[in-house]
């Protein structure tokens, strides 16, 4: 008779950067089933946009994730575009355009990076982390600000891209694309990361539609969704780039994938700089009439969605967030089942899961209805942290 | 298929089953159904007609509760929204999609958790986002929940 044990992972865990947690159900060193809870992260976004206006809701869903703090805005000032029917000058969907492809390539090389620490790597983690630096250095440049851009606004955007950097921005880019090179290197042709990566995890593409899954986790199993191609925005329908699928599905597929997607970001911003209009970067939209619009765009883990729905006042009704890892999560129980132990964190890794954008704190007491901030949780922690000691006979 | 193709065969498909369509452009549309409707609808959309499940999105309406099943056709790029509205707003009833699509899992437990929908046939609508001991019958994105006050300053 086989015997069954439970293993839990989280919500507090050395490995993870965020809360989260998972019950792996095991037979010996085989995963039989997973039991994901989520929850610890969340914020209350949507209940919030409400109560502000519509320009305070695009800095709201700018905190929803640090990774992905440009994808979230372009989304939510799409759908309030699309609700009043504003138009975008042409400058500012290129500027859109740059702002969000440089979002992937930090994206993707933090994800290179993690992945590679999940693995035991740690050259790739460090080397991952380096060589991004580059990349939040012309975003500081650009915008002010290394994360949190601030650059998206209903109409347009915020700041322009000066003349002169131009030449840093691209000098800076070949520089990243020369440690590109050699990190594809140190990836794709290490022959133990062939072996660890290489048909682990598979996601079929079947399972791929039916969990409608999407972006490099949707790729990786032959599932061509790219919405910067299907559901055009910014300028993507101006600019000539392939979008990247491979039909493996497996977690290699997935690297593979996000690795050639970098390059494909590279010469996206190089048109972009290339092409660059003149004009102004803003239509200066005034009232947003009562109605209902959608804003999709394909932020690094694949797409984002949000729906905005007015009264005609200045805040809107309700304020829908879909972030990417929502849909791709529960692929995870889908193909860690059947896989080992030692593999189950590298498969939740391979849809580079973002907990905070699937949760977007507010700690609330329902027994005498207070809300408590950081202090008054410090000291929750250490009065539990005493009777804890207290109880099992610990001093000092 | 264009959207104006796609909106057709919904008609040809449902007829009077469809009450409202509202193309606002070419890239939206929005089609209203009768909640007891919504697995026939979401079965010919999203299997026969091909289109890729975005998200559901609920909404209170003050007077009724209303959730928008959104789909997306990547080919022609345009996004079809359902509408089905609940009328008891005590009491919102509604059929489980997925078992026509498992992508819809965690959107009807987080609705149901939110907005106090609850969905028939779906036998796993434990809480997603709030903890185990949120008590029963709040639903924070309903309109008349008003979030406590909190003073940061509070020692």
């Amino acid at each position: 008779m086989s015997h069954k044990a439970h293993i839990p992972i989280g919500p507090y865990h050395p490995l993870q950067e965020e809360p989260e947690f998972y019950k792996l159900v095991v037979e010996g060193e085989k995963v039989v089933d997973v039991d994901v809870r989520i929850g610890w992260n969340h914020r209350g976004i949507e209940k919030l946009s409400e109560a502000k206006s519509f320009d305070q809701s695009i800095f709201i869903v700018e905190r929803i994730c640090g990774i992905c703090s440009s994808s979230h805005p372009i989304t939510c000032v799409q759908a309030v575009e699309d609700l009043a029917g504003i138009s975008v000058p042409d400058r500012a969907l290129y500027i859109r355009t740059i702002i969000q492809e440089l979002e992937r390539l930090h994206s993707h090389m933090l994800w290179a990076g993690l992945a590679g620490h999940f693995l035991g790597y740690n050259t790739i983690f460090m080397w991952g982390w380096k060589y991004r630096e580059p990349i939040c250095d012309i975003m500081e440049t650009v915008t002010g600000n290394r994360q949190n851009y601030a650059m998206m606004k209903v109409g347009g955007v915020r700041r322009d891209i000066e003349k002169e950097h131009i030449p840093y921005i691209l000098t800076r880019l070949d520089e990243f694309l020369k440690h590109l090179d050699m990190l594809r290197g140190a990836i794709l042709d290490d022959p133990v990361l062939h072996a660890r990566l290489k048909g682990v995890g598979i996601l079929t593409k079947g399972k791929a539609i039916d969990y409608a899954a999407l972006g490099p986790t949707a790729r990786a199993s032959g599932y061509d969704v790219d919405v910067r191609r299907d559901h055009p925005y910014a300028a993507y329908d101006r600019l000539k780039w392939n979008v990247i699928t491979r039909p493996e599905g497996d977690v290699f597929a997935k690297v593979v994938v996000r690795i050639l997607e970098m390059y494909e970001s590279v010469s996206i911003i190089r048109q972009c700089l290339d092409k660059l209009p003149g004009g102004p970067i803003d239509s200066n939209p005034k009232d947003i009439p009562p109605g209902e619009g959608i804003g999709q765009a394909e932020a690094p883990r694949g797409e984002c969605f949000h729906y905005v729905k007015s009264d005609g006042t200045n805040s809107p009704v309700r304020h829908k967030v879909r972030a990417p890892t929502y849909m791709n999560f529960p692929t995870f129980r889908e193909t860690v089942i059947g896989e080992t132990v030692s593999d189950a964190t590298i498969i939740l890794a391979a849809i580079d899961p973002c907990y905070c954008c699937t949760e977007r704190m507010l700690i609330t007491d329902w027994r005498d209805k207070e809300l408590f901030g950081v202090q008054e949780l410090i000291k929750l922690s250490q009065e539990k942290t005493r009777l804890l000691k207290e109880k099992m006979g610990v001093r000092g | 298929m264009k959207i104006d193709d796609a909106i057709k065969k919904i008609q040809d498909q449902f007829g009077a089953k469809v009450r409202k369509i509202d193309k606002k452009n070419g890239k939206r549309c929005y089609i209203d159904i009768e909640p007891a409707d919504v697995v026939e609808f979401t079965k010919y959309i999203f299997k026969d007609l091909g289109l890729r499940f975005n998200i559901a999105t609920a909404v209170d309406d003050f007077k009724s509760i209303e959730i928008l099943y959104h789909f997306a056709d990547d080919v022609s790029g345009y996004i079809v929204s359902l509408r089905a509205i609940m009328k008891d707003k005590n009491d919102p009833h509604i059929d489980t999609i997925t078992t026509v699509t498992k992508s819809a899992w965690w959107i009807e437990r987080e609705i149901h958790e939110l907005f106090g929908v609850h969905f028939n046939g779906n036998n796993d609508l434990r809480p997603l986002l709030l903890s185990d001991d949120w008590p029963s019958g709040v639903y924070p994105l309903r309109k008349n929940f008003v979030v406590p006050k909190r003073d940061s300053r509070k020692a």
